[in-house]
Protein backbone atom coordinates (compact mmCIF):
# COMPACT_ATOMS: atom_id res chain seq x y z
CA UNK A 1 0.00 0.00 0.00
CA UNK A 2 2.83 2.41 0.81
CA UNK A 3 4.37 1.50 -2.55
CA UNK A 4 1.01 2.19 -4.29
CA UNK A 5 0.82 5.62 -2.67
CA UNK A 6 4.48 6.21 -3.49
CA UNK A 7 3.83 5.41 -7.15
CA UNK A 8 0.84 7.75 -7.21
CA UNK A 9 3.06 10.51 -5.84
CA UNK A 10 5.89 10.07 -8.32
CA UNK A 11 3.46 9.63 -11.23
CA UNK A 12 1.84 12.89 -10.11
CA UNK A 13 -1.61 11.33 -9.76
CA UNK A 14 -1.87 12.98 -6.37
CA UNK A 15 0.24 15.38 -4.31
CA UNK A 16 1.38 14.57 -0.81
CA UNK A 17 -0.49 17.68 0.36
CA UNK A 18 -3.76 16.40 -1.10
CA UNK A 19 -3.13 12.91 0.26
CA UNK A 20 -2.53 14.41 3.69
CA UNK A 21 -5.65 16.59 3.52
CA UNK A 22 -7.68 13.52 2.52
CA UNK A 23 -6.48 11.78 5.66
CA UNK A 24 -7.46 14.74 7.84
CA UNK A 25 -10.84 14.80 6.12
CA UNK A 26 -11.41 11.13 6.95
CA UNK A 27 -10.21 11.70 10.51
CA UNK A 28 -12.67 14.56 11.02
CA UNK A 29 -15.52 12.34 9.77
CA UNK A 30 -14.69 9.02 11.42
CA UNK A 31 -12.56 9.64 14.48
CA UNK A 32 -15.42 11.03 16.56
CA UNK A 33 -16.63 7.43 16.85
CA UNK A 34 -13.29 5.62 16.97
CA UNK A 35 -11.19 8.12 18.96
CA UNK A 36 -7.81 6.92 17.74
CA UNK A 37 -6.10 10.35 17.91
CA UNK A 38 -5.35 12.46 20.99
CA UNK A 39 -3.59 15.29 19.13
CA UNK A 40 -3.56 16.20 15.44
CA UNK A 41 -0.44 17.81 13.99
CA UNK A 42 -1.93 19.36 10.86
CA UNK A 43 0.55 22.24 10.47
CA UNK A 44 3.51 19.95 10.86
CA UNK A 45 1.99 17.37 8.49
CA UNK A 46 1.29 19.89 5.74
CA UNK A 47 4.76 21.38 6.07
CA UNK A 48 6.27 17.91 5.62
CA UNK A 49 3.91 17.09 2.74
CA UNK A 50 4.81 20.28 0.88
CA UNK A 51 8.50 19.49 1.19
CA UNK A 52 7.91 16.13 -0.49
CA UNK A 53 5.79 17.76 -3.22
CA UNK A 54 8.52 20.32 -3.84
CA UNK A 55 11.06 17.54 -4.44
CA UNK A 56 8.73 15.66 -6.77
CA UNK A 57 8.04 18.86 -8.71
CA UNK A 58 11.75 19.41 -9.18
CA UNK A 59 12.11 15.85 -10.45
CA UNK A 60 14.20 14.75 -7.46
CA UNK A 61 14.12 11.14 -6.35
CA UNK A 62 12.06 10.48 -3.21
CA UNK A 63 12.19 7.60 -0.73
CA UNK A 64 9.38 5.09 -0.18
CA UNK A 65 8.08 6.76 3.00
CA UNK A 66 8.55 10.30 1.72
CA UNK A 67 5.27 12.22 1.71
CA UNK A 68 3.33 9.23 3.10
CA UNK A 69 1.13 10.07 6.13
CA UNK A 70 1.33 8.04 9.33
CA UNK A 71 0.53 8.27 13.03
CA UNK A 72 2.67 8.18 16.17
CA UNK A 73 1.71 6.69 19.53
CA UNK A 74 1.48 9.42 22.15
CA UNK A 75 4.31 8.05 24.29
CA UNK A 76 6.85 8.99 21.59
CA UNK A 77 8.21 12.55 21.74
CA UNK A 78 7.99 15.02 18.85
CA UNK A 79 9.68 18.36 19.47
CA UNK A 80 7.12 21.09 20.18
CA UNK A 81 4.14 18.71 20.21
CA UNK A 82 2.16 17.61 23.27
CA UNK A 83 3.05 14.12 24.49
CA UNK A 84 0.66 12.85 27.18
CA UNK A 85 1.25 9.07 27.31
CA UNK A 86 -2.56 9.25 27.88
CA UNK A 87 -1.96 10.42 31.45
CA UNK A 88 -3.39 13.48 33.19
CA UNK A 89 -0.01 13.97 34.83
CA UNK A 90 1.46 14.85 31.40
CA UNK A 91 -1.60 16.69 30.09
CA UNK A 92 0.33 19.90 29.50
CA UNK A 93 3.69 18.33 28.57
CA UNK A 94 5.16 19.72 25.34
CA UNK A 95 8.09 17.55 24.30
CA UNK A 96 11.27 19.67 24.07
CA UNK A 97 13.06 17.24 21.72
CA UNK A 98 12.51 14.53 19.13
CA UNK A 99 12.70 10.82 19.82
CA UNK A 100 15.39 9.26 17.62
CA UNK A 101 12.70 7.41 15.65
CA UNK A 102 11.09 10.78 14.85
CA UNK A 103 14.43 12.22 13.68
CA UNK A 104 14.80 9.18 11.45
CA UNK A 105 11.28 9.50 10.04
CA UNK A 106 11.91 13.19 9.40
CA UNK A 107 15.09 12.35 7.50
CA UNK A 108 13.03 9.98 5.35
CA UNK A 109 10.45 12.72 4.74
CA UNK A 110 7.51 10.86 6.31
CA UNK A 111 4.38 12.89 7.10
CA UNK A 112 3.08 12.76 10.68
CA UNK A 113 -0.68 13.25 11.07
CA UNK A 114 -0.89 13.16 14.85
CA UNK A 115 -0.47 11.36 18.14
CA UNK A 116 -2.56 8.31 18.96
CA UNK A 117 -4.34 7.09 22.06
CA UNK A 118 -2.98 4.39 24.37
CA UNK A 119 -3.45 2.90 27.81
CA UNK A 120 -1.94 5.32 30.33
CA UNK A 121 1.87 5.03 30.15
CA UNK A 122 1.31 1.94 27.96
CA UNK A 123 -0.10 -0.26 30.71
CA UNK A 124 -3.13 -2.33 29.78
CA UNK A 125 -4.52 -4.49 27.01
CA UNK A 126 -7.53 -2.54 25.75
CA UNK A 127 -6.75 1.23 25.56
CA UNK A 128 -9.47 1.64 28.22
CA UNK A 129 -6.86 2.90 30.70
CA UNK A 130 -6.40 6.14 28.74
CA UNK A 131 -7.17 9.20 30.88
CA UNK A 132 -8.87 10.65 27.79
CA UNK A 133 -11.31 7.80 27.16
CA UNK A 134 -11.16 4.52 25.27
CA UNK A 135 -10.48 3.99 21.58
CA UNK A 136 -13.06 1.79 19.84
CA UNK A 137 -12.41 -1.11 17.51
CA UNK A 138 -13.27 -0.02 13.93
CA UNK A 139 -14.67 -3.52 13.22
CA UNK A 140 -17.19 -3.22 16.07
CA UNK A 141 -17.52 0.02 18.01
CA UNK A 142 -18.74 -1.87 21.09
CA UNK A 143 -15.42 -3.65 21.34
CA UNK A 144 -11.90 -2.66 22.37
CA UNK A 145 -9.13 -2.24 19.79
CA UNK A 146 -6.70 -4.00 22.12
CA UNK A 147 -3.85 -2.22 23.75
CA UNK A 148 -1.79 -0.49 24.54
CA UNK A 149 -1.16 0.79 20.99
CA UNK A 150 -4.93 0.66 20.32
CA UNK A 151 -5.03 4.20 18.89
CA UNK A 152 -2.33 3.38 16.35
CA UNK A 153 -3.85 0.05 15.26
CA UNK A 154 -7.39 1.48 15.07
CA UNK A 155 -6.12 4.43 13.00
CA UNK A 156 -4.43 2.11 10.49
CA UNK A 157 -7.43 -0.29 10.41
CA UNK A 158 -9.86 2.57 9.70
CA UNK A 159 -7.48 4.15 7.15
CA UNK A 160 -6.99 7.24 9.31
CA UNK A 161 -3.25 6.71 8.78
CA UNK A 162 -1.40 4.64 6.22
CA UNK A 163 1.10 3.38 8.82
CA UNK A 164 1.81 3.99 12.50
CA UNK A 165 4.35 3.55 15.25
CA UNK A 166 3.52 1.72 18.43
CA UNK A 167 5.47 0.45 21.41
CA UNK A 168 5.42 -3.12 22.68
CA UNK A 169 6.40 -4.14 26.21
CA UNK A 170 4.29 -7.30 26.63
CA UNK A 171 2.32 -7.42 23.39
CA UNK A 172 1.17 -3.82 22.99
CA UNK A 173 1.74 -3.75 19.23
CA UNK A 174 0.81 -7.33 18.35
CA UNK A 175 -2.34 -7.87 20.43
CA UNK A 176 -4.10 -4.70 19.16
CA UNK A 177 -2.85 -5.43 15.63
CA UNK A 178 -4.58 -8.85 15.85
CA UNK A 179 -7.78 -7.27 17.27
CA UNK A 180 -7.87 -4.61 14.54
CA UNK A 181 -6.90 -6.86 11.62
CA UNK A 182 -3.60 -5.16 10.78
CA UNK A 183 0.09 -6.14 10.82
CA UNK A 184 2.18 -5.29 13.88
CA UNK A 185 5.78 -6.07 14.68
CA UNK A 186 7.90 -5.95 17.82
CA UNK A 187 11.53 -5.93 16.71
CA UNK A 188 14.40 -7.53 18.65
CA UNK A 189 15.14 -5.65 21.89
CA UNK A 190 17.67 -2.99 20.91
CA UNK A 191 16.93 -3.03 17.17
CA UNK A 192 15.17 0.34 17.46
CA UNK A 193 16.33 3.20 19.70
CA UNK A 194 14.21 3.97 22.76
CA UNK A 195 15.57 7.51 23.11
CA UNK A 196 12.58 9.86 23.39
CA UNK A 197 10.11 7.11 24.20
CA UNK A 198 8.37 7.74 27.52
CA UNK A 199 10.03 4.99 29.52
CA UNK A 200 7.87 2.33 31.11
CA UNK A 201 9.69 -1.00 31.55
CA UNK A 202 13.11 -0.35 30.12
CA UNK A 203 14.35 -3.93 29.80
CA UNK A 204 11.24 -4.87 27.77
CA UNK A 205 10.10 -1.75 25.83
CA UNK A 206 10.58 -1.68 22.08
CA UNK A 207 9.22 0.55 19.29
CA UNK A 208 7.78 -1.08 16.19
CA UNK A 209 5.69 -0.61 13.04
CA UNK A 210 1.94 -1.06 12.59
CA UNK A 211 0.76 -1.29 9.00
CA UNK A 212 -1.80 -2.62 6.55
CA UNK A 213 0.64 -5.09 4.98
CA UNK A 214 3.82 -6.92 5.92
CA UNK A 215 5.67 -5.03 3.21
CA UNK A 216 4.58 -1.70 4.71
CA UNK A 217 5.72 -2.85 8.15
CA UNK A 218 9.10 -3.74 6.61
CA UNK A 219 9.40 -0.30 4.99
CA UNK A 220 8.67 1.48 8.29
CA UNK A 221 11.05 -0.80 10.22
CA UNK A 222 13.84 -0.03 7.75
CA UNK A 223 13.27 3.67 8.41
CA UNK A 224 13.42 3.54 12.21
CA UNK A 225 15.92 0.82 13.11
CA UNK A 226 19.62 1.16 13.86
CA UNK A 227 22.20 1.97 16.49
CA UNK A 228 21.73 5.23 18.41
CA UNK A 229 24.35 6.89 20.55
CA UNK A 230 21.55 8.26 22.76
CA UNK A 231 20.42 4.76 23.73
CA UNK A 232 23.18 2.62 25.23
CA UNK A 233 20.91 -0.44 25.00
CA UNK A 234 20.44 -0.06 21.24
CA UNK A 235 22.21 -2.83 19.38
CA UNK A 236 25.23 -2.55 17.11
CA UNK A 237 23.15 -4.00 14.31
CA UNK A 238 23.50 -3.34 10.65
CA UNK A 239 20.81 -1.26 8.96
CA UNK A 240 18.86 -3.24 6.42
CA UNK A 241 16.19 -2.60 3.83
CA UNK A 242 13.79 -5.20 5.14
CA UNK A 243 11.38 -4.79 2.23
CA UNK A 244 14.02 -6.31 -0.06
CA UNK A 245 13.83 -9.69 1.70
CA UNK A 246 10.19 -10.41 0.79
CA UNK A 247 10.63 -13.13 -1.80
CA UNK A 248 7.34 -14.96 -1.15
CA UNK A 249 9.40 -18.14 -0.71
CA UNK A 250 9.12 -20.35 2.38
CA UNK A 251 10.42 -23.66 1.01
CA UNK A 252 12.73 -25.30 3.53
CA UNK A 253 11.98 -22.84 6.33
CA UNK A 254 11.56 -24.72 9.59
CA UNK A 255 8.55 -23.48 11.57
CA UNK A 256 8.10 -24.66 15.15
CA UNK A 257 4.64 -25.20 16.63
CA UNK A 258 3.93 -25.52 20.37
CA UNK A 259 1.35 -28.24 20.94
CA UNK A 260 0.12 -26.97 24.34
CA UNK A 261 -0.61 -23.59 22.79
CA UNK A 262 -2.82 -25.10 20.09
CA UNK A 263 -4.58 -27.41 22.53
CA UNK A 264 -5.46 -24.49 24.80
CA UNK A 265 -7.45 -22.73 22.06
CA UNK A 266 -11.17 -22.55 21.43
CA UNK A 267 -12.16 -24.52 18.33
CA UNK A 268 -12.91 -21.50 16.13
CA UNK A 269 -9.52 -19.88 16.79
CA UNK A 270 -7.67 -23.17 16.57
CA UNK A 271 -9.11 -23.83 13.11
CA UNK A 272 -7.76 -20.53 11.84
CA UNK A 273 -4.27 -21.22 13.18
CA UNK A 274 -4.29 -24.76 11.78
CA UNK A 275 -5.18 -23.37 8.36
CA UNK A 276 -2.11 -21.12 8.52
CA UNK A 277 0.06 -24.10 9.43
CA UNK A 278 -1.47 -26.08 6.53
CA UNK A 279 -0.64 -23.24 4.17
CA UNK A 280 3.02 -23.21 5.16
CA UNK A 281 3.21 -26.99 4.88
CA UNK A 282 1.74 -26.86 1.39
CA UNK A 283 4.25 -24.20 0.37
CA UNK A 284 7.15 -26.41 1.37
CA UNK A 285 7.98 -25.17 4.86
CA UNK A 286 8.86 -27.83 7.39
CA UNK A 287 6.55 -27.86 10.43
CA UNK A 288 8.16 -29.23 13.58
CA UNK A 289 7.00 -29.59 17.16
CA UNK A 290 8.72 -27.24 19.57
CA UNK A 291 8.91 -27.48 23.32
CA UNK A 292 9.30 -24.42 25.52
CA UNK A 293 9.05 -25.88 29.04
CA UNK A 294 9.63 -22.64 30.98
CA UNK A 295 7.41 -20.42 28.89
CA UNK A 296 4.52 -20.93 31.33
CA UNK A 297 6.48 -18.77 33.75
CA UNK A 298 6.81 -15.90 31.29
CA UNK A 299 3.59 -14.16 32.31
CA UNK A 300 4.12 -14.22 36.09
CA UNK A 301 7.78 -13.20 35.55
CA UNK A 302 6.55 -10.34 33.37
CA UNK A 303 4.15 -9.13 36.05
CA UNK A 304 7.08 -8.83 38.45
CA UNK A 305 9.71 -7.35 36.13
CA UNK A 306 7.35 -4.90 34.46
CA UNK A 307 5.82 -3.34 37.63
CA UNK A 308 9.27 -3.14 39.27
CA UNK A 309 10.69 -1.19 36.35
CA UNK A 310 7.52 0.92 36.19
CA UNK A 311 7.79 1.89 39.86
CA UNK A 312 11.30 3.12 39.19
CA UNK A 313 10.67 4.83 35.83
CA UNK A 314 7.49 6.59 36.92
CA UNK A 315 9.07 8.03 40.07
CA UNK A 316 10.02 11.02 37.88
CA UNK A 317 6.38 12.20 37.73
CA UNK A 318 6.44 14.12 40.97
CA UNK A 319 5.03 17.52 40.05
CA UNK A 320 8.43 19.17 40.31
CA UNK A 321 10.24 19.25 36.97
CA UNK A 322 7.37 19.18 34.48
CA UNK A 323 3.79 18.09 34.10
CA UNK A 324 0.98 18.42 36.60
CA UNK A 325 1.60 19.94 40.02
CA UNK A 326 -0.86 20.24 42.88
CA UNK A 327 0.09 22.59 45.68
CA UNK A 328 -1.18 25.79 47.29
CA UNK A 329 0.53 28.10 44.77
CA UNK A 330 -0.93 30.07 41.87
CA UNK A 331 0.27 27.56 39.29
CA UNK A 332 -1.36 24.55 40.91
CA UNK A 333 -3.50 22.35 38.66
CA UNK A 334 -6.18 22.50 41.34
CA UNK A 335 -7.15 25.67 43.13
CA UNK A 336 -9.63 26.16 45.90
CA UNK A 337 -9.63 26.38 49.64
CA UNK A 338 -5.91 26.66 50.25
CA UNK A 339 -6.13 24.99 53.67
CA UNK A 340 -6.93 21.70 51.87
CA UNK A 341 -4.06 22.02 49.42
CA UNK A 342 -0.58 20.57 49.98
CA UNK A 343 1.95 22.91 51.53
CA UNK A 344 5.14 20.88 51.77
CA UNK A 345 7.16 19.06 49.15
CA UNK A 346 6.06 15.65 50.43
CA UNK A 347 2.38 16.60 50.38
CA UNK A 348 2.83 17.88 46.83
CA UNK A 349 4.22 14.52 45.75
CA UNK A 350 1.33 12.62 47.33
CA UNK A 351 -1.44 14.81 45.98
CA UNK A 352 0.05 15.25 42.50
CA UNK A 353 0.44 11.51 42.02
CA UNK A 354 -2.91 10.67 43.59
CA UNK A 355 -4.77 12.96 41.24
CA UNK A 356 -2.50 12.71 38.19
CA UNK A 357 -2.11 8.95 37.84
CA UNK A 358 -4.84 6.48 36.89
CA UNK A 359 -5.89 3.34 38.71
CA UNK A 360 -3.92 0.76 36.71
CA UNK A 361 -0.79 2.90 36.80
CA UNK A 362 -1.03 3.22 40.58
CA UNK A 363 -1.66 -0.52 40.90
CA UNK A 364 1.51 -1.36 38.97
CA UNK A 365 3.64 1.21 40.80
CA UNK A 366 2.40 -0.22 44.11
CA UNK A 367 3.05 -3.79 42.98
CA UNK A 368 6.57 -2.90 41.88
CA UNK A 369 7.29 -0.89 45.00
CA UNK A 370 6.21 -3.87 47.11
CA UNK A 371 8.27 -6.39 45.13
CA UNK A 372 11.38 -4.20 45.32
CA UNK A 373 10.96 -3.24 48.97
CA UNK A 374 13.37 -4.44 51.60
CA UNK A 375 13.29 -8.22 52.08
CA UNK A 376 11.34 -9.03 48.92
CA UNK A 377 13.87 -8.32 46.16
CA UNK A 378 15.25 -11.87 46.01
CA UNK A 379 11.88 -13.58 46.17
CA UNK A 380 10.45 -11.48 43.37
CA UNK A 381 12.63 -9.41 41.02
CA UNK A 382 15.76 -11.54 41.20
CA UNK A 383 13.77 -14.75 40.89
CA UNK A 384 11.90 -13.36 37.86
CA UNK A 385 15.19 -12.40 36.21
CA UNK A 386 16.46 -15.93 36.75
CA UNK A 387 13.28 -17.32 35.19
CA UNK A 388 14.05 -14.98 32.31
CA UNK A 389 17.35 -16.75 31.79
CA UNK A 390 15.58 -20.12 31.67
CA UNK A 391 13.08 -18.83 29.12
CA UNK A 392 15.88 -17.42 27.00
CA UNK A 393 17.62 -20.80 27.09
CA UNK A 394 14.39 -22.51 26.01
CA UNK A 395 14.41 -20.35 22.90
CA UNK A 396 18.11 -20.86 22.23
CA UNK A 397 17.45 -24.58 22.25
CA UNK A 398 14.29 -24.35 20.16
CA UNK A 399 16.04 -22.21 17.54
CA UNK A 400 18.65 -24.89 17.01
CA UNK A 401 15.92 -26.82 15.20
CA UNK A 402 13.32 -24.25 14.20
CA UNK A 403 13.93 -21.02 12.27
CA UNK A 404 10.89 -19.46 13.90
CA UNK A 405 7.92 -20.37 16.06
CA UNK A 406 4.27 -19.96 15.09
CA UNK A 407 1.55 -19.25 17.70
CA UNK A 408 -1.78 -17.45 17.86
CA UNK A 409 -1.38 -13.77 18.78
CA UNK A 410 -4.32 -13.85 21.21
CA UNK A 411 -6.56 -16.61 22.59
CA UNK A 412 -9.70 -14.90 21.23
CA UNK A 413 -10.84 -11.92 19.13
CA UNK A 414 -11.53 -8.42 20.55
CA UNK A 415 -13.59 -8.35 23.74
CA UNK A 416 -16.33 -5.89 24.67
CA UNK A 417 -15.61 -2.52 26.24
CA UNK A 418 -15.81 -2.86 30.02
CA UNK A 419 -15.67 -6.65 29.91
CA UNK A 420 -12.35 -6.95 31.74
CA UNK A 421 -11.80 -3.59 33.43
CA UNK A 422 -12.87 -4.74 36.90
CA UNK A 423 -10.60 -7.78 37.06
CA UNK A 424 -6.88 -7.02 36.67
CA UNK A 425 -5.95 -10.71 36.29
CA UNK A 426 -8.33 -11.26 33.39
CA UNK A 427 -6.78 -8.29 31.62
CA UNK A 428 -3.23 -9.49 32.36
CA UNK A 429 -3.97 -12.91 30.83
CA UNK A 430 -4.55 -11.17 27.49
CA UNK A 431 -0.76 -11.14 27.08
CA UNK A 432 -0.33 -14.90 27.40
CA UNK A 433 1.06 -15.53 23.88
CA UNK A 434 2.77 -12.20 23.30
CA UNK A 435 4.68 -11.53 26.50
CA UNK A 436 7.22 -14.30 25.90
CA UNK A 437 8.89 -12.45 23.02
CA UNK A 438 9.50 -9.44 25.29
CA UNK A 439 10.87 -11.58 28.11
CA UNK A 440 13.20 -13.33 25.61
CA UNK A 441 13.95 -10.10 23.68
CA UNK A 442 13.21 -11.78 20.34
CA UNK A 443 11.39 -10.24 17.36
CA UNK A 444 7.75 -11.19 16.75
CA UNK A 445 5.11 -10.22 14.23
CA UNK A 446 1.31 -10.52 14.20
CA UNK A 447 -0.42 -11.11 10.87
CA UNK A 448 -4.20 -11.23 10.25
CA UNK A 449 -5.49 -14.75 9.45
CA UNK A 450 -9.20 -14.44 8.94
CA UNK A 451 -12.27 -13.48 10.90
CA UNK A 452 -14.49 -15.04 13.51
CA UNK A 453 -18.22 -14.42 13.69
CA UNK A 454 -19.36 -12.93 17.00
CA UNK A 455 -23.05 -12.07 16.87
CA UNK A 456 -23.60 -10.00 13.74
CA UNK A 457 -19.97 -8.89 13.41
CA UNK A 458 -16.94 -10.55 11.93
CA UNK A 459 -13.90 -9.94 14.10
CA UNK A 460 -10.30 -10.28 12.94
CA UNK A 461 -7.88 -12.75 14.47
CA UNK A 462 -4.10 -12.95 14.04
CA UNK A 463 -1.23 -15.40 14.21
CA UNK A 464 2.22 -14.65 15.51
CA UNK A 465 5.68 -15.60 14.29
CA UNK A 466 8.52 -15.32 16.81
CA UNK A 467 12.03 -15.39 15.41
CA UNK A 468 15.68 -15.53 16.33
CA UNK A 469 17.39 -12.47 17.77
CA UNK A 470 18.03 -9.93 14.96
CA UNK A 471 16.35 -12.11 12.33
CA UNK A 472 13.54 -9.71 11.44
CA UNK A 473 14.08 -10.22 7.70
CA UNK A 474 13.15 -13.90 7.81
CA UNK A 475 10.10 -13.27 9.97
CA UNK A 476 8.95 -10.64 7.51
CA UNK A 477 9.66 -12.94 4.54
CA UNK A 478 7.57 -15.79 5.97
CA UNK A 479 4.77 -13.47 7.15
CA UNK A 480 4.65 -11.80 3.73
CA UNK A 481 4.44 -15.18 1.94
CA UNK A 482 1.24 -15.98 3.88
CA UNK A 483 -0.27 -12.58 3.25
CA UNK A 484 0.36 -12.86 -0.49
CA UNK A 485 -1.29 -16.31 -0.69
CA UNK B 1 -2.61 -11.21 51.69
CA UNK B 2 -1.69 -7.56 51.66
CA UNK B 3 -3.32 -5.77 54.58
CA UNK B 4 -4.66 -2.22 54.39
CA UNK B 5 -1.82 -1.15 56.64
CA UNK B 6 0.73 -2.61 54.21
CA UNK B 7 -1.04 -0.84 51.34
CA UNK B 8 -0.66 2.49 53.18
CA UNK B 9 3.02 1.75 53.77
CA UNK B 10 3.70 0.85 50.12
CA UNK B 11 1.77 3.91 48.93
CA UNK B 12 3.85 6.07 51.19
CA UNK B 13 7.09 4.58 49.80
CA UNK B 14 5.76 5.17 46.28
CA UNK B 15 4.68 8.73 47.16
CA UNK B 16 1.10 8.10 46.10
CA UNK B 17 -1.79 9.52 48.10
CA UNK B 18 -4.73 7.12 48.37
CA UNK B 19 -8.35 7.57 49.42
CA UNK B 20 -9.79 5.13 51.97
CA UNK B 21 -11.75 3.48 49.19
CA UNK B 22 -8.58 2.99 47.14
CA UNK B 23 -6.77 1.46 50.12
CA UNK B 24 -9.44 -1.24 50.36
CA UNK B 25 -9.47 -1.84 46.63
CA UNK B 26 -5.67 -2.09 46.35
CA UNK B 27 -5.49 -4.47 49.31
CA UNK B 28 -7.77 -6.82 47.39
CA UNK B 29 -6.14 -6.28 43.96
CA UNK B 30 -2.54 -6.64 45.11
CA UNK B 31 -3.33 -9.80 47.07
CA UNK B 32 -4.99 -11.32 44.02
CA UNK B 33 -2.06 -10.52 41.72
CA UNK B 34 0.61 -11.59 44.21
CA UNK B 35 -1.14 -14.93 44.80
CA UNK B 36 -1.09 -15.55 41.07
CA UNK B 37 2.54 -14.47 40.74
CA UNK B 38 3.42 -17.08 43.39
CA UNK B 39 3.30 -19.56 40.49
CA UNK B 40 6.88 -18.48 39.95
CA UNK B 41 7.93 -20.11 43.21
CA UNK B 42 7.56 -23.46 41.45
CA UNK B 43 10.40 -22.88 39.01
CA UNK B 44 13.80 -24.21 40.01
CA UNK B 45 16.29 -21.34 39.73
CA UNK B 46 19.13 -22.95 41.63
CA UNK B 47 22.47 -21.99 40.02
CA UNK B 48 20.75 -19.88 37.37
CA UNK B 49 22.24 -16.46 36.59
CA UNK B 50 19.75 -13.58 36.37
CA UNK B 51 19.27 -11.83 33.01
CA UNK B 52 19.20 -8.04 33.10
CA UNK B 53 19.98 -7.28 29.48
CA UNK B 54 18.55 -9.79 27.11
CA UNK B 55 20.87 -9.48 24.10
CA UNK B 56 23.90 -9.29 26.35
CA UNK B 57 25.10 -5.73 25.72
CA UNK B 58 27.70 -4.91 28.37
CA UNK B 59 29.67 -1.87 29.43
CA UNK B 60 28.76 0.50 26.63
CA UNK B 61 31.25 3.33 26.94
CA UNK B 62 31.81 6.61 25.15
CA UNK B 63 34.03 9.67 25.42
CA UNK B 64 32.94 11.84 28.33
CA UNK B 65 32.19 14.88 26.19
CA UNK B 66 29.38 17.29 26.77
CA UNK B 67 27.37 19.11 24.18
CA UNK B 68 24.91 21.95 24.51
CA UNK B 69 21.18 21.19 24.44
CA UNK B 70 19.54 23.29 21.76
CA UNK B 71 16.15 23.80 23.39
CA UNK B 72 16.75 24.94 26.96
CA UNK B 73 13.78 27.24 26.75
CA UNK B 74 11.58 24.28 25.89
CA UNK B 75 12.58 22.72 29.20
CA UNK B 76 12.22 25.88 31.24
CA UNK B 77 8.71 26.39 29.87
CA UNK B 78 7.75 23.01 31.33
CA UNK B 79 8.60 24.02 34.92
CA UNK B 80 5.38 24.04 36.96
CA UNK B 81 6.69 27.21 38.63
CA UNK B 82 9.59 29.17 37.19
CA UNK B 83 11.58 31.96 38.79
CA UNK B 84 14.48 33.67 36.98
CA UNK B 85 15.08 30.62 34.84
CA UNK B 86 15.02 28.27 37.84
CA UNK B 87 12.49 25.59 38.76
CA UNK B 88 10.83 26.68 42.01
CA UNK B 89 10.19 23.87 44.46
CA UNK B 90 7.98 23.73 47.56
CA UNK B 91 9.59 23.95 50.96
CA UNK B 92 10.80 20.62 52.24
CA UNK B 93 9.36 21.11 55.72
Amino acid sequence: MIKDLHNKLINKEITSEQLTLDYFDRISKKDKDIFSYLTLTKDLALEQAKKADEKIKKGEKIGLLEGIPGAIKDNICINGIRATAASKILDSYIAPYNATVIDKLNEKGAVILGKTNLDEFAMGSSTENSAYGPTKNPHDLNRVPGGTSGGSTAAVAADLASWALGTDTGGSIRQPAAFCGVVGMKPTYGRVSRHGIIAMASSLDQVGPIAKTVEDAAIVLSAISGRDKHDATSAHSQDKNYEEFLTGEVRGTKIGVVKEYLNSLEKNVREKIEKVIEFYKKEGAKIIETELPHVKYALPAYYIIQPCEVSSNLARYDGIKYGLRIDDGDNSAISGNSSDLPKTLLETYFDTRQYGLGRETKRRIMLGTYALSSGYYEAYYLRAQKARTLIKKDFEKAFKEADMILTPTTPSPAFRLGEKTEDPLKMYLEDIFTVTANIAGIPAISVPCGRIKEGKKELPIGFQLMGKWFDEENLLRVADAYEKK
Amino acid sequence: MISEEEVRHIASLARIGLSEEEVGKFSKDLSLVLDWIDELKKVDVENVEPTAHITGVENETREDNFSDFNNKNGIIKLFPEEKNGYDKVKSVL
